[in-house]
C-alpha cells in the first residue's frame, strides 16, 4: 500500500514539474510577446493580402487588423494557456496547448512583422509548400531506405547531384523531361552505391553516407566552377512553370496555394499517397517493413532480405534525385554549387518528426517549408531582423524539432544494423 | 510426410558440425533430439530448414530427394520450423505475421486482402485448438501467445513436418502442458514433428522416438519406454552424470539480505518489483521462481546496486544498498548476472582481464595508475586450474568460450573473492548437463561455507535442485514461500501463474514427504506424489 502511495506519488511529482514547467514558459513567452512584439507598434495596422497573381477570377479584400491589440489579444491567449497549464491540465492535454501556444506566436510574429507594412499571406503558404518540396522528398527517400532497414544520410548528396544533373542534362536537350530523367538515373545510382557499400561491404552506414555527401559536393562543386563556369551555356536549362489547374486554381485562398504550382508539388501529393498505400496496404510495403523491423524473421519465412534493401535504397536514391532536380528545373533555373544547403538533412530531420511515414513526413517537411519560406518573407519586407540571424531559421527549428522528439518516435527496429546470413 | 537425412556433414572453419548425421522420421511421429549446446542440433535443423546447405549428405521426403537453397524451399516443400528465438515482427498484428512471405492478396493488385487471410488464420487456429485474436499486436502478447502464433504460422504454410527448438524454454509448467496436448494433437492429424531440447523430463514424456546427437554424431536412438534419464544424460555427456544435487539440509544463522517494502520499476517506468519483503539467512539458498518478466530481473539490479529503487530498502549486512555497484561488491556480495555476455563478461577482453573486472582498482592488481600484469596473471592462472576453464590460455577472448567456460569465468570471478552474499540470476541458462552439475555444486559448496545465497530461475528443477526455502515471484510481489517438502512442479507452476497461496495447496493433495535432496535436476513429471 504504502508503495503504492509512493508510487502514485512520484508519478504526479514528475507530471507536475513537467507542467509546470511549461506553464511558465508559456506565460513568460506571453510576457515578451507584449514586450518585444507589442511595443514599438502602437496604431499601426497589419494587412494580411490573401490574393496572389495580377486578376482574381474573384477577388478577396485584404485582411487588416489593428498590430497591437491583435499581439495583445494573442498574448492574452498564451498566458490563458499558461495558466490552464498550470492549474488543471491533464497529460492529454498538453499537446493541444503546446499547439495553441505556436500557433499564437507565429502569428503574433507575423502580425509584428506587417505592421504598417502588407504581407501576402496566402504568398507565404504558397511559398511554404514549394520550399517544402525538395524537404518532403528528401524524408520520402529516407524513409524507403529506413523502412528496409539501411539508414540513409547520403541524401544530400543526393540532392545536390540530382540538382546537377538535371541542369546539365536539360541544357544539352532543351527538355525539362530529360533533365528528370538524368536526376533520377544519377540519384538512382548514388542510391547503388550506397547498398553496394552498406549491404555488400557492409561499411558502417553513416560513414558510407557522410562519404556520398562529402564526394557529392566536391565533384558538383568542380564541375560547376571548372565546366558550367566555361560553357554556361550546359547550365541553362528550361524550366517547370506553375501550371494551373483549370478551375480549382480560381478557388480563393485554396486556389493560388494548392492548384498553381509546378509539376513538382503534384508529384509530391501523388508520391504521399503512393508511398503511404504501397508501405501500409501492399504485400510489397508488408516485406519492407518486415525487412526494416526484423531481417532474420523475414529470411525464415523466404523474403529475400538483400534485395528488397537494395531495391529500397536503389528507390530511395531515386527519389532524392528527383527531389534534386526542383532545385535547378523547379526553383532557380541553374546550377550552384553547395545549393542544397542541408535540405537533405533537414528531410532526414522531416521523416524522423513524421515518425517514417509518408504523411507524418510531409506535414513535418511544411513546418521546415514555413520556417524557409518566413525568413524569405522577412528579408523582403525588411524587418530590421539581421539576415544571418533569418537565415538561421530554418536550422533552429529543426534541431527544435529533432531534439523535443527523440525517444518519443519509434524507428524501424533493424534501422542502420547490417545483415549477415549465419 | 516421411522425413529422412542421410549422412549429414556440415562443416564450418575448424569444426564439424554435423558428421553423417542420419535420422529418420515417420508421419504423425514426435520425434526428439537431445543433446548438449553445441552438439550439432540446431545446425542439422538449420541445414533441414534451408538456412545452411550441407557439406555432404542427402534430405528425402517421401523418398524423393530434395535440395534447399533458401527457408523458402523449405517452407513449400512443407517444412516449418519454430525458432527458440522467436521470429515475429513485434509491431506487426498477429495476422501480418502469419501471413508474412505467403500474403494474401486482392487479384494481382498486390494490396492485402487482410480479410481472406484472417479467416484462414481463424480457420487454421480453431481446427488445432490454438486459441488467438488475429488483431493482437504481437508484442502485446505473453510468449506462450506468441509460441502458438509461430506454431499457427507454420500450420498456415501446410508444413507436414514441424520443427520446434527449445519450445520449452520459455514457458510455464502449465504452458508446458498445452503445448504437448498442441504437439500430440498435431501428431495424431499426420504431422510429424522434431522436437528439440536438453530436458530429459520433457523427452520422456512425449516423444515417441529420441535420438541423442553428441559433437556433431548420432551416438544412439532409443524409445522413452525402453530408457531413464540417468541413461539419456550419460548419452549426451559420454560419461554418467548426477542428477541430483548432493545437498545437506541448510544450517541457517542470522539475515544477510534483508528486503522491505523494496518497489522497482522497469525501463520502461511499469513497477516492476512492488512492496516485496524477503530475508535470506547466512547459510541457506533462497531460489526464486517464477516466468519471466515478473519483475525477477529488477529486483535483482536493485539488490545489486544496478538499479535505483523507488522505495523501500535494501539492507545486505546491516548496511543500506545505494545504487553504487561498486559499493555492493566491495560489502560482500557476489553477482551472478542472467545474461552472461551483457552484464557478466566483455566478450572482446580476455580470460585474465575479465578475471579481475571487479577487482582490478585494488592491490596487488593495481599500484597507483598502473596495472601489474605479473599479478593479475598470477591470480588468472591459478582460477582457470582451480575452476577448471577450458581455454586454449588465460590470453584468449571469453567471447571464444564454450557457454559452460565462460560461466565458470564468471562463478570463478565472484566466487574466489571473500564474500557474505551470493545473488546469481539465472545461472545455468544454457548450459549442458554436465556445466550445470558443477555450478549448481560450487553453489552448494558456497552455502555450505555459511554464504547467504538468492537464485532466481525460471527453471523449475534447478529451483526445486537448489532452493532451502521457494520463493514464488508474480508480477513483481512473492506471492508464496514454500518449504521444499510441499513445492511440487505444479503448485510452483500454479503459483507463477498467478493461483493464490491457498489454492494451490487446495488444489493439489499434500505432496507425501520428500527427501531434503529429493530436488533433481531433472525431476519426472511424477514426482510431484502421483498428483498428475
Amino acid at each position: 500500500m504504502t508503495a503504492a502511495a509512493a508510487t502514485a506519488a512520484t508519478t504526479a511529482g514528475r507530471v507536475v514539474t513537467r507542467e509546470r514547467v511549461l506553464g511558465v514558459g508559456y506565460i513568460v513567452i506571453a510576457i515578451l510577446m507584449v514586450v518585444f512584439l507589442g511595443g514599438g507598434i502602437a496604431g499601426e495596422e497589419s494587412k494580411f493580402g490573401l490574393n496572389v497573381g495580377p486578376r482574381p477570377v474573384i477577388p478577396l479584400p485584404d485582411l487588416v487588423v489593428p498590430a497591437q491589440l491583435t499581439v495583445y489579444l494573442l498574448a492574452g491567449i498564451c498566458a490563458f494557456a499558461g495558466v490552464v497549464q498550470l492549474l488543471r491540465a491533464g497529460v492529454r492535454w498538453w499537446a493541444v496547448l503546446l499547439g495553441i501556444v505556436a500557433v499564437c506566436l507565429v502569428a503574433a510574429f507575423l502580425t509584428w512583422a506587417a505592421a504598417g507594412r502588407s504581407m501576402s499571406l496566402v504568398g507565404l503558404m504558397s511559398q511554404t509548400l514549394q520550399r517544402s518540396v525538395p524537404i518532403a522528398f528528401g524524408a520520402f527517400s529516407g524513409l524507403l531506405c529506413e523502412r528496409s532497414g539501411v539508414v540513409n544520410i547520403a541524401i544530400e548528396g543526393m540532392l545536390l547531384c540530382g540538382a546537377f544533373a538535371a541542369a546539365v542534362a536539360a541544357s544539352i536537350a532543351g527538355n525539362v523531361w530529360v533533365g528528370i530523367a538524368a536526376a533520377i538515373v544519377v540519384g538512382g545510382f548514388l542510391g547503388l552505391l550506397l547498398a553496394v557499400l552498406a549491404i555488400r561491404y557492409f561499411v558502417d552506414q553513416i560513414i558510407a553516407g557522410t562519404v556520398i555527401n562529402i564526394g557529392a559536393a566536391g565533384l558538383t562543386a568542380f564541375l560547376s566552377s571548372k565546366v558550367l563556369v566555361a560553357l554556361p551555356d550546359l547550365n541553362n536549362p528550361p524550366r517547370f512553370l506553375p501550371d494551373k489547374i483549370p478551375g480549382l486554381g480560381d478557388i480563393p485562398i485554396v486556389g493560388p496555394i494548392l492548384f498553381t504550382n509546378s509539376l513538382f508539388v503534384y508529384a509530391m501529393f501523388v508520391l504521399i499517397l503512393v508511398i503511404h498505400l504501397a508501405l501500409f496496404y501492399t504485400r510489397y510495403g508488408l516485406r519492407v517493413r518486415a525487412v526494416g523491423e526484423h531481417p532474420i524473421a523475414a529470411e525464415t519465412v523466404g523474403i529475400d532480405v538483400v534485395r528488397t534493401r537494395y531495391i529500397n535504397v536503389v528507390l530511395g536514391g531515386m527519389m532524392a534525385g528527383f527531389g534534386g532536380a526542383y532545385f535547378t528545373l523547379g526553383s532557380t533555373g541553374s546550377f550552384d554549387k553547395g545549393m542544397t544547403a542541408g535540405k537533405g538533412f533537414i528531410g532526414l530531420a522531416a521523416m524522423i518528426f513524421g515518425g517514417w511515414t509518408p504523411i507524418g513526413a510531409f506535414f513535418a517537411s511544411l513546418i521546415f517549408g514555413f520556417a524557409d519560406a518566413l525568413q524569405n518573407r522577412l528579408s523582403i519586407l525588411n524587418v530590421g531582423i539581421p539576415s544571418e540571424v533569418l537565415l538561421m531559421v530554418p536550422y533552429i527549428v529543426t534541431i527544435a524539432v529533432v531534439a523535443g522528439l527523440v525517444g518519443r518516435v519509434r524507428m524501424p527496429a533493424a534501422d542502420g544494423k547490417p545483415f549477415r546470413r549465419e | 510426410m516421411r522425413l529422412e537425412l542421410h549422412g549429414i556433414t556440415k562443416r564450418f572453419p575448424g569444426v564439424v558440425a554435423n558428421e553423417g548425421v542420419d535420422l529418420v522420421v515417420e508421419p504423425g511421429q514426435i520425434h526428439a533430439l537431445l543433446g548438449e549446446n553445441g552438439a550439432g542440433k540446431s545446425t542439422l535443423m538449420n541445414v533441414l530448414y534451408g538456412l545452411y546447405r550441407p557439406d555432404e549428405g542427402e534430405i528425402r521426403l517421401d523418398g524423393k530427394v530434395r535440395t534447399f537453397r533458401d527457408p523458402g524451399d523449405a517452407i513449400a516443400a512443407g517444412i516449418g520450423m519454430v525458432h527458440q528465438h522467436f521470429m515475429l515482427v513485434p509491431v506487426f498484428t498477429v495476422t501480418e505475421n502469419i501471413m508474412l512471405g505467403v500474403e494474401s492478396t486482392r487479384g494481382r493488385t498486390g494490396f492485402l486482402d487482410y480479410k481472406t487471410a484472417r479467416s484462414r488464420i481463424v480457420e487454421v487456429s480453431e481446427r488445432h485448438g490454438l486459441h488467438v485474436d488475429p488483431d493482437a499486436r504481437v508484442e502485446d502478447l505473453p510468449v506462450g501467445v506468441r509460441q502458438r502464433v509461430e506454431i499457427i504460422k507454420t500450420l498456415y504454410r501446410k508444413a507436414d513436418v514441424l520443427i520446434l527448438d527449445e519450445p520449452t524454454a520459455v514457458l510455464t509448467p502449465q504452458e508446458d502442458e498445452e503445448l504437448f496436448e498442441i504437439m500430440r494433437s498435431l501428431a495424431r492429424a499426420g504431422t510429424s514433428i522434431i522436437f528439440i531440447t536438453h530436458k530429459l523430463n520433457e523427452v520422456l514424456e512425449i516423444a515417441d522416438t529420441i535420438t541423442v546427437l553428441r559433437r556433431g554424431k548420432v551416438v544412439g536412438s532409443t524409445r522413452p519406454a525402453d530408457t531413464n534419464q540417468g541413461e539419456l544424460a550419460a548419452m549426451m555427456v559420454g560419461r554418467s552424470i548426477k542428477l541430483v544435487v548432493d545437498k545437506g539440509p541448510a544450517a541457517p544463522t542470522e539475515p544477510v539480505l534483508s528486503i522491505s517494502g523494496l518497489s522497482v520499476r522497469d525501463d520502461r517506468g511499469h513497477l516492476a518489483v512492488d512492496s516485496l519483503d524477503l530475508d535470506v539467512r547466512a547459510g541457506e539458498i533462497v531460489a526464486v521462481a517464477g516466468v519471466q518478466g515478473n519483475g525477477q530481473t529488477e529486483l535483482i539490479e536493485a539488490i545489486t546496486g544496478l538499479r535505483a529503487p523507488l522505495s523501500g530498502s535494501v539492507r545486505i549486512a546491516g548496511s543500506e544498498v545505494r545504487a553504487a555497484p561498486r559499493k555492493v561488491f566491495e560489502a560482500g556480495v557476489a553477482h551472478v548476472p542472467e545474461d552472461r555476455l551483457e552484464e557478466g563478461l566483455i566478450p572482446g577482453f580476455t580470460v585474465a582481464e575479465n578475471l579481475i573486472l571487479n577487482t582490478y582498482y585494488l592491490e596487488p592488481y593495481a599500484k597507483g595508475l598502473r596495472v601489474q600484469r605479473d599479478a593479475i596473471v598470477a591470480t588468472a592462472g591459478e582460477l582457470v586450474d582451480q575452476y577448471d576453464i577450458r581455454t586454449p590460455s588465460m590470453f584468449n577472448d571469453v567471447g571464444n568460450l564454450s557457454g559452460g567456460n565462460q560461466q565458470k569465468v564468471i562463478v570463478a570471478r565472484e566466487f574466489s573473492r571473500p564474500i557474505k552474499l551470493l545473488v546469481a540470476s539465472q545461472p545455468t541458462r544454457g548450459l549442458d548437463v554436465g556445466s550445470i552439475e558443477y555450478i549448481h555444486k560450487r553453489i552448494v559448496e558456497k552455502r555450505d561455507e555459511g554464504v547467504a545465497v538468492l537464485i532466481a530461475s525460471t527453471e523449475l528443477d534447478e529451483v526445486l535442485a537448489l532452493g532451502d526455502r521457494i520463493a514464488v515471484m508474480y508480477q513483481g510481489r512473492i506471492v508464496g514461500i514454500l518449504d521444499p517438502s510441499e513445492a511440487t512442479p505444479e503448485r510452483l507452476g500454479l503459483l507463477m501463474g498467478g493461483a493464490q497461496l491457498a489454492d494451490a495447496i487446495g488444489v493439489m493433495p499434500p505432496a507425501g514427504p520428500r527427501p531434503p535432496d529429493a530436488g533433481s535436476a531433472g525431476v519426472a513429471p511424477s514426482a510431484g506424489g502421483g498428483a498428475r
